[in-house]
């Protein structure tokens, strides 16, 4: 690999470039890949291809006559730039604005996105002054999303990571299949929240409606106010000190702390009974091996 | 009949899995042959009074209050060995014999976190290497 340079690779195919770097020459043995860390390893703080932004230069960006596309890639173009901070102007409830940024970056949004708004993010600090539509914050790895008003249905929809508020309400299925991360909800919550959840935190100030946590392999969810119902699956868990802790800091964090703290919260977890190894496996095994 | 009862077995030890790598203790694992379950505590949320200096400059660089992301990362345990899954990877990276290892699985999970972050920071990672491959010029 260290042989091929970048402008070599540019003038190559992808098949070329692939076979250049040597990506073929390993067989398909499920351990061959084994890597260890290296404690020495060099201290740097975003991946090697990010631009290098400064919080303190900012811009602003009016998006009303551009599609969501075009917006997209103007915002790519300004953190070329070096701009950390990028206001959004008139958003007017476009769909997919602000996707796939996977480094440092302040983006404010005066307006409400539409569905699928700031979806695959991988670092960046996300404010909405508005609402937003459908699937909101799906697939984050990291970073933080703050929204000041409503959201719609599945909100945070297979999180991966960071952190993803609404400040007011939210639909149905939130956090559905939800992989890691923290969704906070200031308000209420509608039905089916936390479906088939596998990692991570849910945090609803307010009521949740009914079935929540269906279906859930694991994951915490914490809940201010009263749960319509449980879903298949889901009990309720010890409320312990760290959790304790950790709310009162989360919540203190973004603003929705509760005047009366964090005791009353009712925790939900897993009751493990869908983790299924079911009784065909061993004789499969048996076959295979 | 699948989907009745919880099978599996709980950690009982920060050590559990170093000193018994295949971890088969209830009647389920060891007629399967395989743990059921993670090799760590998935829930256990960070304890901050543990923070490294680097995961310190982490946060402040990033603009967060917190450690983000990486409140999902632990050490866990594959054949014997501590190691931590990387999500960027899909797999296990082992953590080199050189590295001492705490008595706590809080601090534990600070050293995983530090150094995941940095090998997914630096050039060596697989996913540089992916993108420089398929990535679109």
């Amino acid at each position: 690999m260290a042989g091929v340079s970048d402008a070599a690779l540019k003038e190559m195919t992808q098949e070329e470039r692939v076979t250049a770097l040597g990506m073929r020459t390993d067989q398909l043995t499920g351990r061959a890949m084994a890597i260890s860390f290296d404690p020495d390893e060099k201290e740097r703080f975003e991946y090697p291809w990010a631009p290098e932004v400064d919080f303190n230069k900012r811009t602003e960006l009016d998006v009303d006559e551009m599609t969501s596309t075009e917006a997209n890639n103007q915002i790519r173009a300004l953190m070329a730039e070096g701009y950390g901070t990028i206001v959004i102007k008139n958003p007017r409830g476009k769909h997919s604005l602000g996707v796939g940024i996977l480094s440092r970056l302040r983006l404010i949004f005066e307006g409400s996105l539409g569905y699928f708004g700031v979806g695959l993010l991988d670092g960046p600090n996300v404010t909405i002054n508005g609402r937003v539509g459908w699937s909101c914050g799906e697939n984050m790895m990291a970073g933080t999303i703050v929204v000041k008003k409503n959201a719609g249905s599945t909100f945070g929809a297979a999180l991966r990571g960071g952190d993803l508020v609404a400040r007011g309400s939210v639909g149905a299925r939130t956090g559905i299949d939800q992989k890691g991360g923290t969704i906070i909800v200031g308000g209420d919550t509608g039905a089916l929240s936390g479906f088939m959840m596998q990692r991570g935190r849910m945090v609803v100030c307010g009521n949740a409606g009914k079935d929540l946590g269906d279906s859930m392999y694991d994951g915490t969810i914490y809940v201010g106010g009263e749960i319509k119902s449980c879903g298949v699956d889901a009990v309720p868990g010890e409320l312990t000190d760290l959790d304790k802790a950790w709310l009162t800091r989360k919540l203190t964090q973004y603003g929705l702390l509760p005047d009366k703290g964090v005791d009353h919260f009712k925790k939900v977890v897993a009751g493990r009974m869908l983790w299924n190894y079911d009784n065909l496996e061993p004789s499969e095994k048996k076959l295979i091996l | 009949m699948a989907g009745t009862q919880y099978r599996g077995s709980a950690i009982t030890d920060v050590d559990q899995f170093v000193a018994d790598a295949a971890g088969l203790a209830s009647e389920r694992e060891k007629e399967i042959g395989q743990h059921i379950g993670y090799r760590y505590d998935v829930n256990l949320v960070p304890d901050y009074t543990k923070i490294t200096p680097y995961l310190s400059k982490y946060m402040e660089v990033m603009g967060w209050d917190d450690l983000n992301w990486l409140e999902d990362v632990h050490m866990g345990y594959e054949d014997g060995n501590p190691a931590v899954f990387d999500r960027n990877n899909n797999g296990w990276v082992s953590i080199p014999s050189s590295v001492e290892l705490p008595d706590n699985q809080q601090d534990r999970d600070m050293i995983a976190r530090e150094l995941l972050l940095k090998f997914q920071m630096s050039d060596r990672h697989p996913l540089a290497t992916l993108r420089k491959a398929y990535m679109k010029f």
